[in-house]
C-alpha cells in the first residue's frame, strides 16, 4: 500500500513509484516518532522478462496500476533510467515522479524517483519548510520532454541559498540592499511628459507614505539626476528591520528587489500591502504608460512582464515561507 | 490598495493550473493534498479582521501568479521565441523557389 503522503502521486512512472522507498536521512532505521517507513520489495530479475506474471505479493500494486499492462511495467521498472522511453527525449527528460522525504532533522527533501535531488554545488537539497518542498517538487513536475531551469524559480531560489556561491554572509546583503534604496525606482521621478509626471505622483506617492508611515523614516523624491538624499536614521531603521530576517529570506529578499528594481516595492510586497501584480504595475510603470501611447508588442513587453511577474511572485513566496512559521492552537470548548 | 478577489477564486485558479501542470489525475499530488488542507484549514476564524486570514489569502495570490505567470511565459516562450530561423529551403518555398541543384555536385563539396 504506498503511503498517501509521502511517496508521491501521477501515474506516469507508477512501477517505479511503487518501488520509491521511504528512508530516514542519516539513519539505518526508523527514528522514534518519525514517519513510517515502507518496505518495498524489490523485483528480482527473472520477472524482468515481458510476459512474466508477478508472484502474490506485489498483486496491489496490480491493482493499483491497473492502466499498464503488467508485462511492460515490470520490464520498465528493471530497465535502467537513461534508455527507458528511448533517446529521442533531451538530457534524462524522461517523466519523474517528485516526492518528499521528511528526514529526521525536521527537513524536506526532493526525490526524483528513485535520486535524491542534489543542488548544483553537489550538497544534498533540503529545505526547512513543508510548504516550499512541495512547491519545488510541482516546479518539477512541470517540466516535460526537457528540463528547463529558467522556469524553476524557486528550485534556483533554494539552490542559491543553499550553496551560496558567492559566500556572502547576512551583512553584506544587508548593505547591498540598502545601497539600493539609493537609487530606488520610485525615488526618481521625470520633469516631463507631464502625463508621466502626474501618473508617477498618482500611483508611486501613495506606496512612498505607507512605507514612511509604517517604518517612521522619511524618503524623498526627486527629479534630479543625483536622486534623493536618504538620512543615515532611515537607513539605520531599515538595517534593524532587515537584520530580523534569516539568511534564507534575505536572499529570496534581494532577489525580489533586483528584479522589481525598488527597495520601496520590494518591502510593500513583502509586508502583503501590495500583491505581486500590483508591484510589478509599479515597477514597470513608465514602460506601461509608453505601452498606452505607442501599443503592445506581446513577443517583448508580454513576455517580459509574465517573467518578470513569475521570478517576483518566487522571490516573494520564498521569503514568505522561509520566514513563517505555523502553530495551530485550539480553542476550547467553553461549557 | 486594492482588496484581494475572493478566497474561492483563487482556489480555483490553483487548481486549475495544478491540473495543467500534472495532467488528469492531479488530485493524488502532494500540492493539490496541501493546498487544500491549507483552504479549509485558514477558512473558520473568529476574529473580524483576521492577520492571519489576509497574510495566507495574499499567499495564495503570490502562489497563483507565480503558477499562471510561469505558464503563459512558457507558453509566450514556445511561440515567439523557440523555434529559430527557417532554413534555406524552407525560405526559398516560402516564396515558391527551390533552391538550385548541379548535378555531379559543386567542385568543392563532397
Amino acid at each position: 500500500m504506498a503511503p498517501a503522503r509521502l511517496a508521491g502521486h501521477g501515474s506516469r512512472l507508477i512501477a517505479v513509484r511503487a518501488m520509491v522507498s521511504v528512508g530516514v536521512y542519516g539513519e539505518g532505521g526508523r527514528g522514534p516518532g518519525g514517519p513510517p517507513t515502507f518496505e518495498t520489495p524489490s523485483i528480482p530479475p527473472q520477472f524482468s522478462l515481458p510476459g512474466a506474471k508477478l508472484p502474490e505479493k506485489y498483486v496491489d500494486f496490480e491493482q493499483q496500476n491497473a492502466r499498464f499492462p503488467l508485462a511492460d511495467r515490470v520490464h520498465l521498472a528493471c530497465k535502467p533510467l537513461a534508455d527507458w522511453r528511448g533517446l529521442r527525449k533531451a538530457l534524462w527528460g524522461i517523466s519523474f515522479c517528485s516526492s518528499l522525504l521528511w528526514c529526521y532533522g525536521g527537513l524536506y527533501e526532493i526525490n526524483l524517483d528513485r535520486r535524491k535531488l542534489k543542488t548544483p554545488g553537489g550538497k544534498l537539497f533540503t529545505v526547512p519548510n513543508e510548504a516550499l518542498a512541495i512547491a519545488v517538487a510541482t516546479e518539477w513536475d512541470a517540466q516535460r520532454d526537457t528540463l528547463k531551469f529558467y522556469t524553476m524559480h524557486l528550485s534556483t531560489l533554494c539552490n542559491t541559498a543553499l550553496d551560496n556561491p558567492t559566500q556572502r554572509n547576512k551583512d553584506q546583503m544587508i548593505t547591498a540592499a540598502l545601497k539600493f534604496l539609493e537609487t530606488d525606482t520610485v525615488c526618481y521621478r521625470v520633469d516631463e511628459p507631464n502625463a508621466l509626471v502626474e501618473l508617477q505622483k498618482n500611483e508611486w506617492d501613495p506606496v512612498l507614505h505607507w512605507m514612511e508611515k509604517r517604518y517612521d523614516v522619511t524618503i524623498g523624491s526627486s527629479s534630479s539626476i543625483l536622486g534623493p538624499e536618504i538620512p543615515n536614521a532611515t537607513k539605520d531603521t531599515f538595517r534593524q528591520h532587515l537584520t530580523s530576517y534569516n539568511f534564507w529570506s534575505l536572499t529570496g529578499l534581494e532577489y525580489v528587489i533586483t528584479q522589481l528594481k525598488s527597495v520601496v516595492l520590494s518591502m510593500g510586497m513583502i509586508d502583503r500591502h501590495l500583491t505581486v501584480e500590483q508591484a510589478v504595475l509599479l515597477s514597470r510603470l513608465e514602460e506601461e504608460y509608453q505601452i498606452g501611447f505607442w501599443g503592445n508588442v506581446e513577443w517583448a513587453h508580454d513576455y517580459d512582464m509574465y517573467e518578470l511577474r513569475a521570478r517576483t511572485a518566487a522571490g516573494a513566496l520564498f521569503v514568505h515561507l522561509a520566514s513563517e512559521s505555523s502553530t495551530v492552537k485550539r480553542k476550547l470548548m467553553q461549557d | 490598495m486594492a482588496a484581494l478577489s475572493s478566497p474561492l477564486r483563487v482556489c480555483r485558479g490553483i487548481l486549475k493550473e495544478l491540473r495543467a501542470i500534472q495532467g488528469p489525475d492531479y488530485k493524488r499530488s502532494l500540492a493539490y493534498n496541501y493546498i487544500m488542507e491549507q483552504f479549509r484549514k485558514n477558512k473558520v476564524t473568529g476574529e473580524r479582521y483576521c492577520r492571519a486570514q489576509h497574510e495566507s489569502n495574499h499567499d495564495s495570490h503570490t502562489y497563483l501568479c507565480l503558477l499562471a505567470s510561469t505558464r503563459t511565459h512558457m507558453a509566450l516562450h514556445e511561440l515567439y521565441h523557440s523555434k529559430g530561423e527557417h532554413s534555406t529551403k524552407s525560405a526559398a518555398a516560402m516564396v515558391g523557389l527551390r533552391l538550385p541543384t548541379q548535378p555531379g555536385g559543386k567542385g568543392w563539396e563532397k
